[in-house]
């Protein structure tokens, strides 16, 4: 008998191609036309920069692609630029090097764009480049001959419109030849004083730490003012400097300042290459971008502009996201409904499916139609190139407090919620600034903070003092964060000294009308970021506060309230207990006496007096901490504990006079309304500063740490907590209880 | 000799030289702004900082605390 082997079946050949460029040059379009939707989001392993990574099917292979953070050279300061030469020279757990490089290049700007190329060129990997944006050159009267470039650069150039897909098939077919036949960028013929600095620095490192780097490594080290690359040695700090200088000792005598040769030296040979490569008009044309940058960035109609669009974006905001959140609300009702009968017969899974489940996780994905509107106007407020004008005018302001211009749209982002707003803030390069922003971002006070306001305005301003007052009062509570995190942001920023701070250095790139279709994908990309990362923290939280709410569950409490009620109407239990189920408000005031007995009630009075300078009662108490997951649990915390059941909402009539006819039983106060106008300004100014949103945590975490997350939960607490002992014991002081 | 921090809208000027061992010295350099290039300050904001150049490498917006870094020549008024 003869065995007869299986066909075998050729491995599938991969290849890893990293894209690589200047901002703005409409790098992200090329990577969507080249990826489509086959792209996944991840993180590079210990640090916070976000890992972009697509497949581009070719015929006869499968090629990933990584889209590396778009950066203006390789000399790395920020975390992502300190990635893009982790990446190219391999240093990057568990990733392996590039096989090619595709740079994209803005075809307006070639000679700074090469610039990056050239820098590439040293780290011996392959390159192909894409010249983008070339309608945009056409437009400003630019030719640029590709050819001629092709032959003077030696690798593939490819002219593209990565927004009309223009060129596209070109480019798939440039690194299909050029992962076959690779070719490279000639390196900068560096003169000697520079390549016996690179030996004597590779020779150092060698003997003293047995690490050997990459000319490209080594390089930077020379060049960079304070390369990140050193980090990786286990030298101190005084050592760094010794070896570093000592290498550059040949330079300075040759008159070859180590900060200015790379520049000098890689611009007079790309001068050289581009000689003639290049056609500018005779008359420079007047671009539209510079007509409407008179505009908005004018003194007056800049800012005026500037303010419009601002009230517009939020407007459209609250406008448009109302219909679906209306509809997601009802959605989970439904659910709820839908769910509650099936569940019947096991009462406790019933109550954790609808009411912890269903109810918290709904009320916090109520807020996705906002977040996601959000991410759509940032987005395309950065597509348009809006942001750098936005941040150009607000620098000003934010320097203040040690911070950029840059910070603006994420803190503006977070009047509407902190979750876009805290995500916005990756476009900020120095790491300072960032978690500066990062922290100081949940202050703003957000949209699940106006029914809190609501039902306390509502129900013990306004009546007394009328509606200017009560409108005053909401508005006092928006400004309150924002007032309260200069001073934080200040006192955070004198705390972090040792983090490099890079320059304000911002550019200015053309008005773009943006690609609908990107704007649309990165909107959907972010969202679904937030539902799966949140999500699950939200679900976790739900279903521990549920049981803390629930738990002890003895059926005494029904028992007892049966006999009671069959005792005053002089009727038997079982009549009791059918009157009972028949009408919810019986089942109402079982459930707030449920609550009181529970382990959330039982924490809530032990710790009531902590809160107590503040004018607190337990129940207030408790729906703070209940409130702990998501700020808005309040409002139905409140109606269970009251007896009104959780659906009642901030408007509320029976709500609010349950909550205004609520009195001290014991204690100092004992016969006196719990809420005054200055307890409900209290816990106002509590849920303005307190940080009290599961979705923001996990948002924080995932775009700093764990452990800042953890720091700004204790300071937003504890400034809450603060604050709103502040204002009462003040109050009192002044203005009698 | 003068700093590009002192120069008002509409002035142009060359580049002699940029204080080399900034971060922002660096990166300057590495967008084209060398000893000898051209350039002109296009704007400033509403608050008289920053301010917006613009040169053969395109625009780009600084403060004029990190402006002070940059010495140039400023040309003749036309």
């Amino acid at each position: 008998m003869t065995t007869t082997d299986p066909p075998t079946q050729a491995p599938v050949r991969t290849a890893t191609v990293a894209l690589m460029g200047n901002p703005n040059t409409g790098k992200t379009t090329l990577f969507n036309r080249l990826t489509g939707a086959r792209q996944r989001v991840g993180n590079y392993p210990g640090v916070t920069v976000e890992r972009k990574t697509g497949a581009l099917n070719l015929p006869d292979r499968e090629v990933t692609l990584i889209d590396l953070p778009g950066t203006y050279s390789l000399a790395a300061v920020s975390a992502d630029e300190r990635i893009a030469i982790d990446v190219l020279t391999g240093h990057i757990d568990q990733m392996q090097r590039p096989d090619l490089v595709v740079c994209v290049a803005d075809a307006s700007n070639v000679m700074r764009n090469l610039f990056l190329a050239s820098q590439i060129a040293d780290t011996g990997l392959p390159v192909v480049i894409a010249l983008n944006l070339m309608d945009a050159a056409e437009a400003r009267g630019l030719r640029i001959d590709s050819d001629l470039l092709l032959q003077r650069l030696g690798v593939p150039v490819v002219p593209t419109i990565a927004s009309t897909g223009q060129g596209i098939d070109q480019l798939r077919q440039a690194i299909v030849d050029a992962l076959d036949r690779p070719r490279y960028l000639t390196s900068v013929d560096w003169p000697q004083p520079i390549r016996q600095a690179v030996g004597t620095i590779g020779e150092s490192i060698q003997s003293t730490t047995g690490q050997s780097l990459d000319e490209a490594e080594l390089l930077r080290l020379l060049f960079d003012v304070d390369s990140a690359i050193a980090d990786r040695l286990p030298w101190s700090h005084d050592q760094r400097r010794e070896q570093i200088a000592a290498a550059r000792a040949p330079l300075e005598a040759e008159s070859l300042h180590p900060f200015h040769a790379e520049s000098v030296l890689r611009y007079g040979e790309l001068g050289e290459l581009l000689e003639g490569v290049i056609t500018k008009p005779d008359q420079p044309r007047a671009t539209r971008s510079e007509s409407i940058d008179r505009l908005l960035t004018h003194r007056f109609w800049g800012l005026a502009t500037f303010a419009s669009v601002m009230f517009v974006v939020f407007y459209l905001l609250y406008f448009i996201a109302q219909a679906p959140m209306t509809l997601i609300e009802e959605g989970f009702n439904l659910l709820g409904g839908w769910v509650e009968p099936m569940l019947a017969a096991t009462p406790m899974l019933q109550a954790l499916v609808v009411d912890g489940l269903i109810a918290g996780v709904g009320g916090v994905l109520v807020f996705l139609p906002q977040i996601l509107i959000l991410f759509f106007f940032i987005s395309l407020i950065e597509d348009t190139g809006y942001m750098a004008r936005a941040a150009f005018l607000m620098d000003k302001l934010f320097s203040w407090c040690g911070l950029t211009g840059k910070s603006f749209v994420p803190m503006l982002s977070s009047y509407a919620c902190a979750v876009p707003g805290i995500m916005g803030a990756r476009t900020i390069e120095d790491p300072k600034a960032r978690l500066t922003t990062i922290l100081i971002a949940p202050l703003m006070s957000c949209s699940a903070r106006l029914p809190v306001y609501v039902l306390m305005v509502g129900a013990f301003v306004e009546p007394h003092y009328g509606v200017a007052v009560a409108a005053a009062t909401v508005f006092a509570m928006h400004v309150v964060g924002l007032a309260v995190s200069v001073p934080i942001a200040f006192t955070i920023n004198r705390l972090f000294l040792r983090t490099r701070t890079s320059p304000f250095l911002m550019e200015m790139p053309a008005y773009r009308v943006p690609l609908l279709r990107d704007v649309l994908w990165r909107m959907w990309q972010r969202g679904r970021e937030f539902i799966i990362r949140a999500g699950t923290v939200i679900f976790a939280m739900s279903i521990i506060i549920w049981a803390l709410c629930y738990f002890p569950r003895s059926d005494a409490i029904t028992q007892d309230y049966i006999q009671q009620l069959a005792a005053e109407q002089s009727i038997t239990a079982e009549q009791a207990q059918s009157q009972i189920e028949a009408d919810t408000a019986h089942q109402h005031a079982i459930d707030s006496q449920y609550i009181e007995q529970s382990y959330m009630g039982r924490i809530g009075k032990t710790v009531q007096p902590v809160f107590d300078p503040a004018g607190f009662d337990w129940k207030i108490t408790v729906g703070v901490l209940a409130s702990f997951p998501a700020r808005e649990v309040i409002i139905s915390t409140m109606g269970i504990v009251y007896a009104l059941g959780g659906e009642v909402s901030e408007e509320s009539a029976d709500l609010r006079s349950a909550m205004a006819s609520a009195t001290w039983t014991q204690g100092p106060r004992a016969g006196q309304s719990v809420f005054t106008p200055l307890v409900a300004l209290s816990v106002m100014v509590f849920f303005a500063l307190c940080m009290q949103c599961g979705a923001t945590l996990t948002v924080i975490a995932r775009e700093s740490s764990w452990k800042w997350a953890a720091f700004s939960f204790v300071y937003m607490t504890t400034l809450a907590w603060a604050a709103s002992v502040l204002v009462h014991q003040v109050g009192s002081a002044f203005f009698g209880a | 000799m003068a700093s590009l921090s002192q120069l008002q809208v509409g002035q142009s000027a060359r580049v002699d030289a940029i204080a080399g061992d900034t971060t922002l010295g660096q990166r300057l350099m590495a967008l084209g702004l060398l000893p000898g290039t051209q350039l002109s300050v296009i704007r400033v904001a509403p608050l008289g900082d920053p301010i917006t150049i613009e040169t053969h490498g395109g625009q780009l917006s600084l403060r004029r605390a990190d402006a002070q870094h940059v010495t140039v020549t400023v040309d003749p008024a036309q």
